[in-house]
């Protein structure tokens, strides 16, 4: 494969800008909630590419952890969610203003 | 070959991860978070990380994003009102995300990465092999892999808690 390390970061960074872009601009926490999910994804192909082009499995094995650290946030995080729509009955970010005065 | 298949993913995926943000409808979204993760699999399966992108698949494709399209549907927040975006908001994430992708682009085009070890990919076969990971996971990362498994534990007694309804209780809530 003649792909260089660069374009893997790149597209790393791509993603996670990409990710970052959707917490800015949406206003429902479901999708910020899963644009967040996407910049963890993101920063798990950089590990990978980093790994695989240093010959070691330590990155690797750090996306083990990574991938279990998400599926724990995101079980609590969504908990979360039910709960504020259970005692809000809304889910967007704009009308969740409880603290802005 | 492998070369053509990197920018197939590569588009792939960023023309889903698109859909994710962009998309008005959540349920679309989710499924375009999962098209993505699929995206993501496949390119871990060309850096030689075959188990790693059957993980993903598994635990993202299975476990999170059913629990995002089961909680949408708990919630149905697809009625109602479709507020048109913020100026604001609009002007601070594209600059933001212009910004970024700039930043990774300089580390593209000046970035002083080594480029020696380009066949290191090839040459090490270790990453879908399972035995690799359970040396490393069962002797260096022993400690992390035991608090990994207490956190899983901590989540779910919490989730446990979050969801249960205090009757007597008023001013737990």
């Amino acid at each position: 494969m003649t792909i260089s390390i660069n374009a893997f970061i790149f597209l790393s960074a791509l993603l996670f800008a990409i990710g970052f872009f959707g917490v800015l601009l949406r206003k429902n926490t479901l999708v910020i909630y899963m644009c967040l999910e996407l910049m963890l994804v993101a920063s798990t192909l950089a590990f990978v590419a980093f790994s695989s082009f240093n010959g070691t499995m330590d990155g690797n094995v750090f996306v083990f952890f990574i991938l279990t650290v998400a599926a724990a946030e995101v079980a609590v995080g969504l908990a979360i969610i039910v709960a504020l729509f259970r005692r809000r009955q809304t889910v967007q970010v704009d009308e969740l203003n409880a603290l802005k005065n | 070959m492998p070369d053509l298949f990197f920018y197939l993913f590569a588009a792939f995926t960023t023309v889903c991860a698109f859909g994710v943000v962009l998309n008005r409808n959540t349920v679309n979204a989710a499924i375009c978070l999962l098209l993505c993760i699929f995206g993501v699999a496949a390119l871990f399966a060309l850096l030689n990380a075959l188990l790693l992108g059957v993980l993903l698949v598994l635990i993202y494709g299975g476990a999170v994003v059913a629990l995002f399209v089961f909680i949408v549907m708990l919630l149905d927040t697809q009625g109602g009102h479709n507020r048109p975006f913020k100026p604001m908001a609009l002007f601070a994430s594209v600059a933001s995300f212009a910004l970024l992708v700039s930043g990774a682009w300089m580390l593209v085009t000046r970035g002083q990465l080594p480029a020696h070890a380009a066949s290191a990919a090839v040459a090490s076969p270790t990453g879908s092999v399972l035995k690799s990971y359970a040396e490393l996971l069962f002797t260096t990362y022993l400690l992390p892999v035991q608090i990994m498994g207490f956190l899983l534990l901590i989540a779910m007694l919490g989730v446990i808690v979050l969801c249960k309804k205090f009757e007597g209780l008023e001013d737990v809530k």
